[in-house]
């Protein structure tokens, strides 16, 4: 690791260690009166951020494990979106093929560093594929509906996450040593802090909820001042990212952040309708993975579009 | 030992099964669980489920038609340590109850489906007799009712392939045969009390 790298390593460890003392001590006192559900949610984000960091730290030294590590959380997600959504028994067989062989194939392809292959591998072939095998299997009832269900699961759990990884095989025109992992750790980073920015500014500030039949928690006033923190932290982390502009790096923080919500604020609505609280319900206790990716599934396909070309990458 | 590993290993991952114990508690007492019927994973399913200690007491009762066939599955039947019951011919003196409570003694523990088949998923089909006559000559066993969510969309009837979604196994309160209860009363009741853990969640 070059100088630069160990000292954004120590900023988050630091950070970390110091949340999970603040987080434990504070849990030891009851006396003080905050809410412990609160408290063990903090706690238990904590946990899964030390967790994000680990597999970024994996990142630094081993693109194809981080692929791999990826793709058990596309396919650990499909399988939740997947179970909540219903569909019929004749979708059995197209259901196989997305979960064994298009989500495999899509990391396979983004680790062979072939963009024209993974940017339209699912986007072409598993969105023609998925409706024909539906068709074969011989069950018209709700076709539309059900089809519709397969391929969102796959474009959003799989496809939109695999740009994640993806952004180690970009090729940055004149990049130093740990310049894509660098920018897998900025996405990452903005992605999680925009999530608690926009929790906090609306926990201090909220008055006008965006939506309340979708999610009672996300205000106007979270999503500009989390966006505006995000944005500001950007500006920060400018020294780890490859954007020659102060301003680009700004303005993919901005960008993380909106994509972010636009993704939360989706997945709620989903979960909305089909009556569930948490993707992971069929577990009791804890939410389920797709509960903690949705921003990022959201927010990478984006990212690493622009990036790419303001970095005129290939 | 190991074969047991990874068969409840590959159970648990295809199955991704999460497991429920409502006004239930693990226990090594002698008991028969009961449950829906979908896919031929179920036997696995719920065996798995079980603590270790309780699993080594437990035999989950299979058709012998589909388990004897094959060096394959007669080996998984002999892993489960599963009774194997003949759906088709039934003589005499040899009725599965029978053969049943022979097997049991007095320390194992039961696992049937008393749909006699596998549904299609979506409802809880009538029940056979077996589970009247197991209770009825045995009153001390106790009935477990246990429902399994989602394995229908897991593996269906008539598939190979398995998809592995999210399942969940619910097991309820155990029930008695009532005093003087008839066997329709008595198959209803028991019945009502896997449909009730669907309607649980």
């Amino acid at each position: 690791m070059v100088p630069r790298d160990w000292i954004l390593a120590a900023i988050v460890v630091t950070l970390l260690a110091v949340a999970t003392v603040v987080g434990q001590l504070v849990q030891r006192q009851p006396q003080l009166g905050l809410n412990t559900a609160a408290l063990t949610t903090f706690n238990r984000r904590v946990r899964v951020w030390w967790l994000i960091y680990a597999i970024l730290l994996v990142a630094y030294y081993s693109p194809t494990l981080t692929l791999v590590i990826f793709c058990a959380i596309s396919f650990e997600a499909l399988r939740e979106f997947i179970t909540i959504t219903p569909t019929r028994s004749a979708d059995h067989r197209a259901l196989f093929w997305t979960l064994f062989i298009f989500t495999p194939l899509q990391y396979l392809f983004v680790g062979s560093g072939k963009y024209e292959l993974y940017s339209i591998f699912i986007p072409v072939f598993g969105f023609l594929f998925i409706p024909a095998r539906a068709a074969l299997a011989g069950d018209y009832k709700r076709f539309l509906e059900r089809v519709a269900k397969v391929q969102s699961g796959l474009l959003i759990c799989v496809y939109c996450l695999s740009f994640a990884p993806a952004l180690l095989y970009l090729q940055i025109p004149k990049a130093t040593a740990g310049e894509a992992p660098r920018l897998l750790f900025f996405f990452v980073t903005l992605a999680l802090l925009s999530e608690a920015f926009q929790f906090i500014w609306s926990q201090l500030y909220g008055r006008h909820v965006i939506s309340p039949a979708i999610n009672e928690s996300r205000t106007w006033e979270g999503l500009i001042g989390g966006a505006t923190s995000t944005a500001l932290v950007g500006m920060l982390l400018h020294m780890a990212t490859p954007f020659p502009y102060l301003w680009q790096s700004a303005f993919m923080a901005m960008v993380i952040a909106i994509m972010g919500f636009a993704g939360a604020m989706t997945m709620s609505a989903i979960k909305r309708d089909r009556g569930v609280r948490d993707y992971g319900t069929l577990v009791e206790g804890h939410g389920g993975i797709l509960d903690r990716i949705d921003a990022i599934c959201f927010a990478a396909p984006v990212f690493f579009q622009i990036t790419r070309h303001l970095l005129g990458a290939g | 030992m190991f074969t047991e590993l990874i068969l409840t290993s590959l159970a648990r991952f295809l199955s991704g099964a999460s497991v429920r114990w409502i006004d239930c508690q693990p226990d090594t007492c002698q008991r028969v669980y009961f449950a829906n019927h979908t896919s031929h994973l179920d036997m696995i399913l719920i065996w798995s489920a079980l603590p270790h200690n309780i699993r080594r007491l437990t035999r989950p009762v299979a058709a012998k038609d589909y388990w004897d066939r094959g060096p394959l599955r007669r080996y998984m039947a002999k892993t489960y340590n599963a009774l194997l019951v003949d759906r088709k011919e039934i003589k005499v003196h040899q009725s599965p109850v029978d053969v049943m409570l022979r097997e049991i003694g007095s320390t194992d523990s039961l696992i049937i489906f008393p749909e006699g088949g596998r549904q299609t998923g979506e409802t809880v089909g009538e029940f056979k007799s077996g589970l009247y006559y197991l209770s009825k000559k045995r009153p001390d066993l106790e009935l477990v009712p246990v429902y399994i969510d989602n394995m229908n969309r897991i593996l269906p009837r008539g598939e190979f392939l398995p998809v592995p979604l999210l399942s969940c196994i619910t097991f309820g309160p155990p029930l008695w045969l009532e005093a003087g209860e008839s066997k329709i009363d008595f198959l209803t009741r028991a019945r009502n009390a896997v449909i009730q853990l669907k309607e649980n969640d």
